[in-house]
C-alpha cells in the first residue's frame, strides 16, 4: 500500500505572523517554520495504518513550500516516514487553495498512492478545502474529517466527525483522507529515528518536473486576491468585575451578554 | 531562554532539541502536580524511553545511541531542570545498565542489554542497607551459591525505583572478605522472594519511589553473576563514579530551573518603586548565582570530557558532584528568599527546587564522601 502524506510547513503559532506589505502574502521568513500540528496527526496515522498493514505498506511525506520546508520534512521522517517528495519552485510562490490543489494533484499523480492522508486544516492559512479539492482533481473518493480510520484490502472505513456525533463513511481506495485530532496522538521522534531521517530519501520537483503548468498557479494563477489587509487591532483593555458579595452573579451576568453561558 | 551549550556534534545538538521539546511538552507540565500527589509517572519515562533517552551513553550495537557522556549529561541536565524525579530517574537508570554494559560477558550483554536500553524497561541499583550507606562495603545481603545458581537474602534500603522497577542491579556479599566478598547480581523484577517496603515519605523528589528491596530467599541462575565473583564493590565504585556525574548534571538542571524563575521574578517583581533586580543587594544575589551555575556545568562537562577521552576521571567526578549540589543547594535556597513569602508556597516552584537540592547533596555518596574520595586521591597521589 502507497501511503502519502501531505505535509505544510506553517509559521509557528506561537510567534507573531505578518503578511508581506509588497504582494500580499505570508511573510515566511518571519516566523519560525514548523509542521502544521494537525499534519503530525496525519504522519502519525499514516504510519499506524503502515505498521498495521505489516511490510508492504510505505509513507511518502509531500510537501509544497519554499526550501527552507526541508526542516518539516526530515520531522515527518524523524517520525518514521520512509521517503518524501518537496515540491518547490518559485513560480509557486502566492498560489491560492484552488491552485495549490492543482499544483498537489499533479505531484500525486507523478508519485501514486492507494491513500493520501491530510490534516483537515492548516494553521496558517485554514481553508480547510485541500482535502476535497484533491479528491475531486484526482477523481478518488474524499474521507474528510476523520477520527477513525480503517483499512482492510481496498476498502477504507473512517469515522466522520459531525456536529451531531460522526458518521460512518466507506470508500473503496484509492481514497483522500483527511484527519481531526481526536484521531491518534503523535508519537515524538526518537533520537535514532532523527539520525535516520538524514539518510532517507527527499526528491526535489519542480514545477515542470510535476507537469504542472506554470501560469496556472503562483500569484498569476491565483483565482482569488488579497485585496487589503489590516493589523488586527489591539485587545482592548479587559473588564474586571468588582465582587461585594455578588461577583459571580455578576461575572455569569456578564458570561451571559457574550453567549458564553 | 534556552542554555547556551556547546556540543561536539550536530547530532549532539539535535538530541538536545528533542529533549528540550519532550521536556517542556511531556515532562515540565506535570511536574509540580504530580509531586505533591507523590505520583510516580511510569508513561513519562516510557516516552523518554521511546524516545531513545534511556541508553544514551551505550553502544548502539546493543540499543543504546553511542552518545559521549558530555552529550548524555547535558541532556540529564535539560530533563532535571523541568522535573528532577525524571532526570535523576534516567541517571540512576544508566547507572543500573552499567554493570552488565561494562562487566557483564558477551553473552549478557547480547541477552540483556538490548532490552534494558530499549527504552521499555527500568532499572534500579541496589547498593546501600539500613546499615549501610556511607561505608557500602560493609553490606550483609548475602548470595550464596546454590545447584548452580544463587540463593540471596537481606534487605536494600533507599532503593530509587524499588518496587516499579523491571529490573534491579544488587550488590551483594559472597564471601566475608569485606569489599573483596562482594558481588554483583542481575535481578530481574518478578523473580520469587522479591518483595519491597512502603515508599519512603520524603522531603521532596516525592513522584520518585524510593524504597527498601528484601530478598526472602531469591533464587537467580549463575548467569544472574556480573563480573567476577568478589568483583561487585569494584563494579559499584566504577558504576558510581558515573553515577556521580549524572547527579551533578541533575545538580546544575535544579538551580538553573530556579536561577531562571528568580531572574524572571526579580524583573517583573516592583518595590519602593523599582524592580527589585535593580536592588544591588538582589543583583548580586542573582550574579553569584549565574556564575556558580556556570562554574558546576563546566566542571561536570570538564570530568565528562576526560572520561570521553578514556582517561581516570573519578576524582574529578567527585569534585563535580561535590560542587554542584551544594552549588544548587545555595541556587535554590537564594532563589527562594528573591521569592520573598511568594517563594515560600507551592504557588511558585522554588520552594521544591530547594527540596529537591537537598537530596542531592546525600545521594550516591554525601558531599562529605566526596571530600573523603578527593583527599584521599590528592594524599595518595
Ligand atoms: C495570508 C494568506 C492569505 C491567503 N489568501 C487566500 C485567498 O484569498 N484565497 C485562497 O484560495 N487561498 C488563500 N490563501 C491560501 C494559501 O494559498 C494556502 O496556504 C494554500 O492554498 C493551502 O491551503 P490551506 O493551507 O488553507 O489548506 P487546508 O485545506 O487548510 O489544509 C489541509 C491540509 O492540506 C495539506 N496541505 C495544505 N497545504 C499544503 C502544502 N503546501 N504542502 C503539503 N500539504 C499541504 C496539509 O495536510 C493540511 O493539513 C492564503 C494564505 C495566506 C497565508
Ligand atoms: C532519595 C534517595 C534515593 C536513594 N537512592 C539510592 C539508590 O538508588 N541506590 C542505593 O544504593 N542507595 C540510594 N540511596 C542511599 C544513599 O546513597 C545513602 O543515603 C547515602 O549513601 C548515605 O548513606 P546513609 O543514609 O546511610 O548515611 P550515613 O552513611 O549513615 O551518613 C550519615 C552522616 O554521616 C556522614 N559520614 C558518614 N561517614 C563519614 C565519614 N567517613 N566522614 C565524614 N562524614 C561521614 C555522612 O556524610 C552523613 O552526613 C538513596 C537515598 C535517598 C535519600
Amino acid at each position: 500500500m502507497n501511503i502519502v502524506v501531505c505535509v505544510k510547513q506553517v509559521p509557528d503559532t506561537a510567534t507573531e505572523r505578518k503578511l508581506r506589505s509588497d504582494d500580499k502574502t505570508l511573510d515566511r521568513d518571519a516566523a519560525d517554520g514548523v509542521i502544521n500540528e494537525l499534519d503530525e496527526y496525519a504522519v502519525e496515522e499514516a504510519l499506524k495504518l503502515k505498521e498495521a498493514h505489516g511490510g508492504e505498506a510505505a509513507v511518502t511525506v509531500l510537501t509544497m513550500g519554499p526550501a527552507k520546508a526541508t526542516e518539516t520534512i526530515r520531522k515527518a521522517l524523524a517520525m518514521g516516514a520512509d521517503k518524501a517528495v518537496h515540491l518547490t519552485d518559485d513560480a509557486l510562490h502566492g498560489s491560492d487553495a484552488l491552485s495549490t490543489s492543482y499544483a498537489m494533484a499533479q505531484a500525486l499523480g507523478r508519485i501514486g498512492f492507494d491513500l493520501v492522508v491530510l490534516g483537515s486544516e492548516s494553521t496558517d492559512a485554514r481553508t480547510g478545502v485541500l482535502a476535497a479539492m484533491l479528491a475531486e482533481r484526482l477523481g478518488v473518493a474524499q474521507l474528510t474529517q476523520a477520527k477513525k480510520v480503517e483499512v482492510s484490502g481496498t476498502s477504507i472505513a473512517v469515522e466522520r466527525v459531525t456536529e451531531y456525533g460522526y458518521d460512518k463513511v466507506e470508500a473503496t481506495l484509492p481514497a483522500v483522507v483527511s484527519v481531526v485530532e481526536k484521531i491518534n496522538e503523535p508519537r515524538y521522534p526518537s533520537f535514532k529515528g532523527i539520525m535516520a531521517a538524514k539518510k532517507k530519501p527527499v526528491e526535489t520537483l519542480s514545477v515542470a518536473d510535476a507537469g504542472i503548468a506554470a501560469d496556472q498557479v503562483g500569484l498569476a494563477g491565483a483565482w482569488s486576491e488579497v485585496a487589503e489587509f489590516a493589523a488586527a487591532p489591539p485587545r482592548g483593555a479587559g473588564t474586571i468585575v468588582k465582587g461585594d458579595g455578588d461577583g459571580g452573579t455578576k461575572t455569569a451576568d456578564f458570561l451571559v451578554t457574550k453567549k458564553f453561558i | 531562554m534556552p542554555v547556551e551549550r556547546v556540543l561536539p556534534s550536530s547530532e549532539g545538538h539535535d538530541l538536545i532539541e528533542l529533549t528540550r521539546e519532550i521536556a517542556a511538552k511531556e515532562v515540565a507540565p506535570r511536574a509540580a502536580v504530580e509531586e505533591s500527589a507523590g505520583r510516580f509517572p511510569r508513561e513519562v519515562l516510557r516516552t523518554l524511553g521511546a524516545s531513545g533517552l534511556l541508553g544514551l551513553p551505550y553502544p548502539e550495537e546493543y540499543g543504546g545511541a553511542a552518545q559521549p557522556q558530555e552529550v548524555y549529561l547535558q541532556v540529564v541536565e535539560e530533563l532535571a531542570a523541568a522535573w528532577l524525579a525524571m532526570g535523576l530517574g534516567v541517571s540512576v537508570h544508566t547507572l543500573s545498565c552499567f554493570p552488565v554494559a561494562f562487566y557483564g560477558d558477551a553473552g549478557q550483554r547480547e541477552r540483556l542489554l538490548p532490552g534494558m536500553l530499549g527504552g521499555d524497561l527500568l532499572g534500579a541499583y541496589c547498593l546501600s542497607e539500613p546499615q549501610s550507606g556511607s561505608d557500602a562495603a560493609a553490606l550483609t545481603t548475602r548470595a550464596v551459591r546454590d545447584s548452580g545458581g544463587f540463593v540471596v537474602n537481606g534487605v536494600k534500603a533507599w532503593t530509587t525505583h524499588g518496587g516499579v522497577a523491571d529490573f534491579y542491579t544488587v550488590m551483594t556479599r559472597t564471601s566475608d572478605d569485606g569489599a573483596r566478598g562482594i558481588s554483583c547480581l542481575h535481578v530481574p523484577a518478578g523473580t520469587g522472594g522479591l518483595s519491597f517496603g512502603a515508599p519512603e515519605r520524603k522531603m521532596g523528589m516525592r513522584s520518585s519511589p524510593t524504597a527498601q528491596v528484601r530478598f526472602d530467599d531469591v533464587r537467580v541462575p549463575a548467569d544472574a553473576l556480573v563480573g567476577a565473583e568478589g568483583e561487585g564493590f569494584k563494579i559499584a565504585m566504577a558504576a558510581l563514579d558515573g553515577g556521580r556525574l549524572g547527579i551533578a548534571a541533575c545538580a546544575v538542571g535544579v538551580a538553573q530551573a530556579a536561577y531562571d524563575a528568580a531572574l524572571a521574578y526579580a524583573k517583573e517583581r516592583r518595590q519602593f518603586g523599582s524592580r527589585i533586580a535593580d536592588f544591588q543587594g538582589v543583583g548580586f544575589m542573582l550574579a553569584d548565582m549565574a556564575t556558580t551555575i556556570a562554574a558546576a556545568r563546566a566542571l561536570y562537562l570538564d570530568a565528562a570530557r576526560l572520561r570521553d577521552a578514556g582517561r581516570p576521571y573519578g576524582t574529578r567526578a567527585a569534585m563535580a558532584k561535590l560542587f554542584a549540589t551544594d552549588a544548587c543547594m545555595r541556587v535554590t535556597t537564594d532563589a527562594v528568599q528573591i521569592f520573598g513569602g511568594y517563594g515560600y508556597v507551592e504557588d511558585f516552584p522554588v520552594e521544591r527546587y530547594m527540596r529537591e537540592a537537598k537530596v542531592l547533596q546525600i545521594v550516591e555518596g554525601t558531599n562529605q564522601i566526596q571530600r573523603l574520595v578527593i583527599s584521599r586521591a590528592l594524599a595518595r597521589d
